[in-house]
C-alpha cells in the first residue's frame, strides 16, 4: 500500500513517524510499517475493534455457531436496543466530564407517562411517543439547570433525579402495572418491516435497505476522499480504499442477509440506525461536539476560549433526557406495557457501555461509535451466557469483571503514553 | 567569630535541562531577621525547599551547618525536628478545621489512651493565639478568618512546634498595609525572644525596616550580603544587586512605528473574587497600533488579574471601569464577547487555561475561533487541518502534524500553538501573559520574533513579564504596577531596571 504523501510533509516529519530501524522514505511507502504504525498508535481505538470480534467468534464457538443464527442475531438487536440509545447520550455526558445516574429512572417514568395516556386514557399512539418525549425533555431541562446553571455535581443531581424519578414513575402508575400496549405503539420495539417486496424465505426489502446503506456509505466515504484530496490531505491508496468498503459492505450484507432469513428488518434497527449516525455527526462535526470535547478535556482552557460552558452542559443534559425518552418509548413498547420497576439498573449498563468503548472517566475522550461497541460487547456475553445456560449470578461476575479490565487497560494505555512523553 | 545559627555552603540544585541554584552561600546569625531578595525566578524558593528537606540531602550538592552541626534533612518532618519551620506563600491550613485543629494538625497533643485532649489543645491554642496578638476562640473555622489572620494563625502554629528558625515566604504578598505593619511588628517581637527569622520579600520597604542582613540572590548565585546596620544600604542599593546582570543581546530588533490607539483602559478597578479587597485599583492604560506595551510587576501586584479581567471579565468581581477599542467603548460580559471584540489572552498557565492537553494541535489551534471554520454548527475538518497547517510552518511548530496531541510538545511548541489559537480570533490586541515563561532561550528568541512580525502587521501587542530584560528587550513603553495600582509608565528608551524595579516596589504611603 503507498500513501499519497502531501507535499508540506517536512523531512524531520518523515523521520519522527517511521520506526527507528527503517529509512524514512521505506517507512513512508510501505504497508506494513503504515500498518503497524496505524495499529500501535491507535492501539486504545482498536483494541475494542479487535475485542469485539474475538467475543463473536468465542461465542459462537461456544453456543455452536447459535449466538450468529438469524433468530439470535434479531433477538440481540430488540433486547439491547434501547442501553444502546441510552449509551449515545451517556458517551456525551462522560465525554464533558459528568455522569448521568437517573436514566434508568427516567426510562420508566416516560414509559409508564406513555402507558396512562395510551392504555388508560384510550389515547392514540402517538400521543404517548410525543408525552414521552415531552416528559424527558422537561426532565433533562430540570437537571440541566441544576448542574450547569447552579453548579451542582451532575453525580449529585442525577442521583437525587434516580429517587425523584423513580418516585413519580410510582405516583402516575399508581404501584401497579399498566399492559397490553395497542398494536400500533407494541410495533415501535417488536415489529418487522418485511414482506414488502416479497422473496423467498428471505425479505427482499431488508436485503435492499443494506444495499442502500452499503451505497450510502460507499458515496459518503468517496465524497469524503475527493475533499481530502482536494485539500491536499493523504488518503489510503485507492485498491485499499475500494477493499475497505468491499469489507464493510460484505459485513454489513451478512447482517442484513441474517435479519432477511429471520423475520425481517425490525422497526427499532432504523431508530437505532439513524440516532447513531446523527450523533456521530453531531459528535465529530459539529461546533456544539467540539465543545463537548473542550470542556471535558480542560473545563479552564475551554472558558477561556470563549465556550459558554454554561449553555453547552445545559443542553448535553436536555439531550440525554429525550434519549432517555425514546429508549423509555422502546422499552415500555418492547415490554408491552409500564412497570414501576422498569429500567432499573439502565443506567450502569450505559455507563458501562461508555466506559468499555474507550470514554475517559476524566473527560474529554469517548466516541458514540466506541460506545455502541461497548454495548455490543456486553449485550453478544450477555447473550451468549444466556445461550449456554449460564447462571445470572456468574453472568454478572463476567460483566463486572469485563468492565474492570477494560478501564484498567485504558489507565494503562494513558500511564504508558505519559511515560513516553 | 559570629555566632550563626545557619550556615549553607555551595548549595547547588539542578532540574532537569536548568541549574536553579549554583554555589550558593548563606549565614544567617542567632536571633536576627534575616531577608532574602531576588527577582522571580532567581531560586529563593528553591534554597528555601533545600533548607528545610522538602529537597532530601543527596538531591542538591552542599553542605548545611545548623547550630554548629551539619545536618542532613530527608523531609520537612525532620527539620521541624530541631526547630526550623518553614511558612510558604500559600498559607497550608485547612479551611474547615478549627484554629486549634490546624495548629496541632500532625502534632497532635495526646491525652490518655492516646486521645486527644481538646481541653489541653485549646489551652494551649489560646496561648499562643495571645502571644501572636490574635484575638479569636481556638474553636473558630480557619476559614472564616481573613489572610492576615490566617499567617498569624501560621506563626502561632510554628510556635507550637518550638522554632528557633522561622521562615517566612512572602509572608506579606497577599497582607493590606494594616495586617503588613501588625506582622512585621511581631516578626520584632519574636526577634526579641530570641528567635531567628528569615524572610522572603520583593518589599524593600519591609526589608529595610525590619531586616538586620540582607542576602541578594540573582539567577541562582548569591550575589552578596548587605547589613542594614550599617546604614549606608538604601533600596536603591539593593535593586542594584537584584537586577544587576548584562542585558543579554537575545532580543531581535525591530523598528517601532506606533500608530493609532487601538486599546483604552480607564480607571479600571477589580475586586478579589472571594475576599474583601480591591486586586486592581484605578488602572489607566492604552496600547496603540505597532506597538508592544509591558506590563512590570512583582508576584501579586495584580498583572494577570488585571488582563483576565479585561477579558471578558475572567476574573474577579465588581469590576468598574470603561475600555475602548479602536476608540469605541466596549463592555464584554464574557470570553467570547471579548473575543468578538478583538481581545485576545494568551494565558501564563498553559497547561491549565491555554490548552487542552490530550487534543491534537489542529483541534487546539481551532478552539476559541471555531465559528470561523462552520457553516450552520458544522465544522469544515480540512479546512481546519489547513489552518492550522498553516500556523504549524507558519510559527515553526516542531511536530509530525497537525494530529500531534498537545500534552507531548515541549513548553516552547506548546507556546507556539497557544498563540496560533488566539492569532486565528484575528484579534486587534494581544494580550501576553509571561510569554516565555518556561521554554529555552532558542524558543524565546522565536516567540519575540513572532511579537515583532504581529505589531509589524499593526496589531497591539500587551505583554506581561516577570523578567525586566525581556520587557526592556521588547516594548515600546512599560507600565508598572504595584499593589493593583499603575506605579509609572516609563519609554523604554528611559526605562532601566533599577528605575522600573523601584517603581514595581513603590507603595502606597505605608500606613502610620
Amino acid at each position: 500500500m503507498t500513501r499519497t504523501v502531501p507535499p508540506s510533509s517536512e523531512p524531520e516529519a518523515q523521520t519522527s513517524t517511521g520506526p527507528k530501524d527503517v529509512a524514512p522514505a521505506v517507512a513512508l511507502h510501505t504497508g506494513t510499517s503504515d500498518v503497524r504504525a496505524l495499529l500501535t498508535s491507535n492501539l486504545r481505538q482498536s483494541g475494542i475493534y479487535v475485542a469485539f470480534v474475538v467475543i463473536i467468534g468465542l461465542f459462537a464457538v461456544l453456543t455452536g455457531g447459535t449466538s450468529l443464527s438469524p433468530g439470535n442475531v434479531t433477538n440481540i438487536v430488540l433486547q439491547y436496543s434501547y442501553i444502546l440509545i441510552l449509551a449515545i447520550g451517556m458517551v456525551i455526558v462522560i465525554i464533558a466530564g459528568h455522569i448521568d445516574l437517573s436514566v434508568g429512572s427516567v426510562v420508566a417514568l416516560t414509559g409508564a407517562t406513555s402507558a396512562v395516556l395510551v392504555i388508560q386514557q384510550g389515547m392514540p399512539w402517538w400521543v404517548g411517543v410525543l408525552a414521552a418525549l415531552a416528559v424527558g425533555l422537561a426532565i433533562g431541562a430540570w437537571q440541566g439547570f441544576w448542574v450547569a446553571y447552579v453548579g451542582i455535581p451532575a453525580f449529585i443531581v442525577t442521583l437525587a433525579g434516580m429517587l425523584l424519578f423513580r418516585g413519580l414513575t410510582l405516583q402516575v402508575l399508581d404501584n401497579i402495572s399498566l399492559s397490553p400496549f395497542p398494536q400500533g405503539y407494541s410495533r415501535i420495539a417488536s415489529g418487522f418491516l418485511n414482506g414488502l417486496l416479497g422473496g423467498n424465505g428471505y425479505d427482499a426489502f431488508t436485503l435492499l435497505i443494506g444495499a442502500i446503506a452499503v451505497a450510502g456509505y460507499a458515496v459518503s466515504q468517496y465524497r469524503s476522499r475527493i475533499a481530502r484530496i482536494r485539500y491536499e490531505q493523504p488518503v489510503e491508496s485507492f485498491p485499499l480504499f475500494v477493499l475497505k468498503i468491499v469489507l464493510v459492505g460484505a459485513v454489513v450484507m451478512a447482517f442484513a442477509w441474517q435479519l432477511a432469513t429471520a423475520r425481517g428488518l425490525p422497526i427499532v434497527l432504523i431508530i437505532l440506525a439513524v440516532l447513531i449516525i446523527a450523533y456521530s455527526v453531531i459528535t465529530t462535526r459539529t461546533v456544539f461536539g467540539r465543545q463537548v470535547y473542550a470542556i471535558g478535556g480542560n473545563l479552564a482552557a475551554a472558558t477561556l476560549s470563549g465556550v459558554k460552558v454554561r449553555a453547552v452542559n445545559f443542553w448535553i443534559f436536555v439531550n440525554m433526557g429525550f434519549l432517555a425518552a425514546v429508549a423509555g418509548v422502546v422499552f415500555s413498547s418492547r415490554s408491552n406495557g409500564a412497570q414501576p420497576s422498569a429500567g432499573n439498573m439502565f443506567e450502569l449498563d450505559a455507563i458501562a457501555a461508555a466506559f468499555i468503548g474507550g470514554a475517559a472517566v476524566t473527560g474529554g475522550v469517548g466516541t458514540v461509535v466506541g460506545a455502541m461497541v461497548g454495548g455490543l460487547i456486553m449485550a453478544v456475553m450477555s447473550n451468549g451466557m444466556q445461550l449456554m445456560g449460564v447462571d445470572q449470578s456468574i453472568q454478572s461476575v463476567v460483566k463486572g469483571l469485563v468492565l474492570l479490565l477494560a478501564v484498567a487497560f485504558d489507565v494503562y494505555n494513558k500511564r504508558r503514553a505519559g511515560a513516553s512523553r | 567569630m559570629d555566632d550563626h545559627i545557619l550556615e549553607m555552603r555551595g548549595i547547588t540544585k539542578t532540574f532537569p535541562g536548568v541549574k536553579a541554584l549554583e554555589n550558593v552561600n548563606l549565614a544567617v546569625r542567632r536571633g536576627e531577621i534575616h531577608a532574602i531578595c531576588g527577582e522571580n525566578g532567581a531560586g529563593k524558593s528553591t534554597l528555601m525547599k533545600v533548607l528545610s528537606g522538602v529537597y532530601p540531602a543527596g538531591s542538591y550538592d552542599g553542605e548545611i551547618v545548623y547550630d554548629g552541626q551539619p545536618v542532613r534533612f530527608n523531609g520537612i518532618r525532620d527539620s521541624e525536628h530541631v526547630g526550623i519551620v518553614i511558612i510558604h506563600q500559600e498559607l497550608a491550613l485547612v479551611p474547615y478545621l478549627s484554629i486549634a485543629e490546624n495548629m496541632f494538625l500532625g502534632n497532635e497533643r495526646r491525652g490518655r489512651g492516646g486521645l486527644i485532649d481538646w481541653n489541653k489543645a485549646n489551652a494551649e491554642a489560646a496561648r499562643l493565639l495571645a502571644e501572636v496578638g490574635l484575638d479569636e476562640n481556638p474553636v473558630t473555622p480557619v476559614g472564616q478568618l481573613g489572610v492576615g489572620k490566617q499567617q498569624l494563625v501560621e506563626i502561632a502554629k510554628a510556635l507550637s512546634k518550638d522554632v528557633r528558625l522561622l521562615i517566612l515566604d512572602e509572608p506579606t504578598a497577599a497582607l493590606n498595609d494594616n495586617d503588613s505593619a501588625h506582622l512585621l511588628d511581631l516578626m520584632r517581637r519574636l526577634r526579641e525572644r530570641g528567635i531567628t527569622s528569615i524572610m522572603i520579600s520583593h518589599k524593600l520597604g519591609e526589608i529595610t525596616a525590619v531586616s538586620d542582613n540582607v542576602t541578594v540572590i540573582r539567577d541562582g548565585k548569591t550575589v552578596e550580603t548587605l547589613s542594614l546596620h550599617a546604614g549606608e544600604v538604601t533600596q536603591e542599593r539593593i535593586i542594584r544587586g537584584m537586577v544587576g546582570r548584562d542585558l543579554e543581546s537575545y532580543y531581535p530588533e525591530r523598528e517601532s512605528h506606533p500608530g493609532e490607539e487601538v486599546l483604552r483602559v480607564e480607571d479600571w478597578t477589580v475586586w478579589h473574587p472571594t475576599q474583601e479587597r480591591k486586586i486592581v485599583d484605578g488602572a489607566n492604560l492604552t496600547v496603540r497600533a505597532g506597538e508592544v506595551v509591558g506590563i512590570a510587576g512583582l508576584m501579586g501586584a495584580g498583572r494577570t488579574e488585571l488582563a483576565m479581567s479585561v477579558f471578558g471579565r475572567a476574573y474577579g468581581r465588581n469590576i468598574t471601569g470603561r475600555m475602548f477599542v479602536h476608540g469605541k467603548e466596549v463592555r464584554p460580559k464574557n470570553v467570547a464577547e471579548a473575543i468578538d471584540a478583538g481581545i485576545a489572552y494568551a494565558t501564563e498557565d498553559r497547561k491549565h487555561y491555554g490548552l487542552n492537553l490530550i487534543e491534537d494541535i489542529r483541534r487546539n489551534v481551532s478552539a476559541a475561533a471555531l465559528d470561523k471554520l462552520a457553516s450552520r454548527g458544522f465544522v469544515n475538518g480540512n479546512e481546519e487541518i489547513k489552518v492550522a497547517e498553516g500556523y504549524r510552518k507558519s510559527m515553526n511548530v516542531r511536530a509530525p502534524s497537525v494530529a500531534s496531541v498537545v500534552g507531548k510538545l515541549s513548553g516552547g511548541n506548546q507556546q507556539k500553538v497557544v498563540l496560533s489559537k488566539w492569532l486565528y480570533t484575528d484579534p486587534e490586541v494581544l494580550i501576553l501573559d509571561e510569554p516565555t515563561r518556561g521554554i529555552d532561550v532558542g524558543a524565546k528568541y522565536e516567540i519575540y520574533t513572532i511579537i515583532n512580525r504581529l505589531v509589524a502587521s499593526g496589531k497591539a501587542v500587551l505583554v506581561i513579564s516577570s523578567e525586566l530584560p525581556e520587557l526592556l528587550g521588547i516594548c515600546d513603553r512599560i507600565y508598572t504596577l504595584s499593589a493593583g495600582r499603575i506605579t509609572g509608565e516609563v519609554p523604554v528608551g528611559q526605562a532601566t531596571q533599577e528605575n522600573l524595579m523601584e517603581l514595581m516596589t513603590k507603595e502606597k504611603e505605608l500606613a502610620a
